[in-house]
């Protein structure tokens, strides 16, 4: 074993560390426990190992079917040390590692259509979802459109896309849009949907006419739901990135791993594969930083600051 | 042969309300013949039926009854929730609510919900003054500043910056009543606000409620479960028959004001309570075996 098995085993340790840190951090805000002991009770806490076990546990099964397991299948499969080696090498044998500028190319390739298509769908699904669940007529319009077209899969979409664009990208961005949209769209309405009926009497009461209903009713009561469904909708953008980029693409991490699939370059697969679940990661934790932002009215009422008045 | 007494009570409250009805103050509330029948799918429900009541300005009516006897219906027609199917509503003599007449709610009829409907998503301060922004009665610095002192008055002042879902059950309905009544509403329809709540808190409440009721004397049409509360409370009670809700009584409650707690077990309180008591149990007890023949 040398120092390649080791450094991820690390990254990985101190990458859970830090989000159970700042857990704990969060609490301690609150309850005025000093640093050095909020660090100990992040290391003694059960949970922390526990999630530790499950990554090692994980990474050794992997390692252990493609080295000493009897599995004919898991053999021709890089293990963690070979993709580890390669990742972090200077002079990569595939071709791509943190070292070389196609890596980054390829990530910002992705990132660059996800995020585009994510803003897409949610400058037009969310008033959209809104719009179903404000009015009677609207939604009685477009709610069977909507729930006609939405299971029709995203690979499905890509040749006539591809017909309907004008070239290969906004084809990619196109199909990605779309899943995200359905997403976005379904979650605002049903957000809408779940707005206790006694607010709009209340606003009625009050004498709020029906923009202002939108304004402080509507949306606020919806907005919940529109960031879990912002979640689920990156989510879902990816994971027909990725797809449409495997089909109809010439960068990107889906194209990155259907070319090392094509050119016997299975340890650029894996590479491309983590990449994606740490960027995935990392974009849902921006989305619930943002609606966390958005929402103290909720954090609060969650509990967040462990804080009632009582008479 | 109750009947026919409770008919007489009524007649005579009738005769009250007409008599007052020359004096300027506002908020009087005519209710004539008011029957609603709910029509799902072809089945009749007749939810009230020929309900006549007379509500002066500033009087403090319960109204009390088993579930399902349509208080909350009469509520909703009056806040303009809901249409009615016979019958009208005057709102100091002026046409509030008939068949035909689209229901529209207002800053004149403000109600407080059973559950709570303080918004979530704004601060104390800022659901207070919810009312006179929107409607452009006032600027936002101006309902500020009474805002605070209507705040301040209930002990409420520090917990303007807060969030509803903070506060205790009490100290919401409290904030809910304020923010109703900073729109100076002729009337205020509370719908069981206090219901669910434990016993101290409600008896704080109460206090609380009857403050304010002393300070600013509007017309409120109160829907309660609890006599006790119902005759601590109120002007006039009226107790209500189970389906079709019919008005079974009204019993005028001549105890002196400001009321106090120490009034629940003067003989008086208990006279009232016993004289409504056997009509409300009487008409629970019915809704109860309705209930079950409805399961059967």
């Amino acid at each position: 074993m040398n120092i390649y098995f080791v450094l991820p085993l690390f990254v990985i340790l101190s990458f859970i560390f830090f989000i159970f840190y700042r857990q704990q951090k969060r609490l301690a805000h609150y309850s005025g426990i000093s640093t050095l002991s909020q660090i100990k009770k992040t290391l003694t806490s059960q949970r922390f190992w526990l999630v530790i076990l499950g990554f090692v546990l994980t990474i050794g099964f992997w390692y252990a079917a493609v080295y000493w397991l009897p599995f004919d299948a898991f053999h021709r499969l890089p293990g963690p040390d070979e993709v580890v080696i390669e990742w972090l090498s200077r002079d990569p044998y595939y071709g791509i590692s943190i070292y070389t500028k196609e890596y980054y190319v390829h990530i910002l390739y992705s990132t660059y259509r996800a995020t585009v298509s994510f803003l897409l769908a949610t400058i037009l699904g969310v008033p959209f979802g809104l719009l179903m669940g404000w009015s009677r007529r609207f939604y009685e319009y477009s709610f069977p459109l909507v729930e006609m077209i939405r299971p029709i899969p995203p690979l499905a979409w890509v040749p006539l896309s591809i017909l309907m664009l004008p070239g290969v990208e906004p084809a990619v961005i196109f199909v990605t849009f779309l899943v995200a949209f359905f997403v976005t769209t379904l979650n605002t309405l049903l957000g809408v949907q779940s707005i206790d009926q006694a607010y709009f009497r209340a606003a009625l009461c009050l004498g709020a006419s029906s923009k202002e209903i939108l304004y402080d009713v509507v949306i606020p009561g919806s907005l919940p739901y529109i960031f879990t469904g912002l979640q689920i909708s990156m989510g879902a953008a990816w994971f027909s990135l990725v797809a449409g980029e495997m089909i109809a693409a010439q960068y990107g991490l889906g194209y990155l791993i259907w070319q090392g699939y094509s050119l016997v370059k299975y340890p650029t697969i894996i590479i491309g594969m983590v990449t994606l679940g740490f960027i995935g990661y990392g974009s849902s934790a921006v989305i619930r930083y943002v609606g966390k932002r958005l929402m103290a009215w909720r954090e609060q009422e969650l509990g967040g600051l462990g804080v009632t008045y009582e008479e | 042969m109750r009947n026919n007494g409770d008919e007489k009570v009524i007649k005579e409250n009738t005769n009250i309300a007409l008599d007052n009805s020359h004096i300027t103050k506002k908020g009087a509330l005519s209710i004539c013949n008011v029957t609603k029948i709910y029509d799902p799918e072809g089945v009749h429900v007749i939810a009230l039926e020929d309900c006549s009541l007379d509500i002066k300005a500033g009087e403090f009516v319960a109204v009390v009854g088993p579930s399902g006897c349509g208080k909350t219906t009469l509520l909703n027609i009056i806040a303009g929730f809901d249409s009615l199917t016979h019958g009208e509503i005057y709102l100091d003599n002026e046409l509030l609510a008939a068949p035909g007449v689209k229901p529209k709610p207002g800053p004149d009829r403000v109600v407080v919900f059973q559950h709570g409907a303080l918004f979530p998503w704004k601060t104390v301060l800022d659901n207070v003054i919810y009312g006179p922004v929107i409607q452009k009665k006032m600027s936002r610095d101006e309902a500020i500043e009474i805002a605070r002192d209507k705040l301040s008055r209930l002990g409420l002042k520090e917990i303007e910056n807060v969030y509803p879902g903070q506060l205790s059950s009490g100290m919401q309905r409290r904030v809910e009543i304020v923010r109703a009544l900073i729109n100076n509403p002729l009337v205020l329809l509370l719908d069981e606000p206090f219901r669910g709540m434990d016993s101290v808190t409600k008896s704080a409440s109460h206090e609380a409620l009857l403050e304010l009721y002393d300070i600013f004397h509007k017309t409120i049409y109160f829907i309660t479960h609890d006599l006790e509360e119902a005759i601590f409370l109120s002007d006039t009670v009226v107790v209500m028959t189970t389906r079709p809700g019919k008005i079974r009584m009204t019993i005028k409650v001549d105890l002196p004001r400001p009321r106090d707690y120490r009034m629940l077990s003067t003989p008086r309180f208990l006279e009232l309570k016993e004289t409504a008591k056997d009509a409300v149990h009487e008409e629970a007890l019915k809704a109860f075996q309705r209930g079950e023949r409805e399961l059967a």
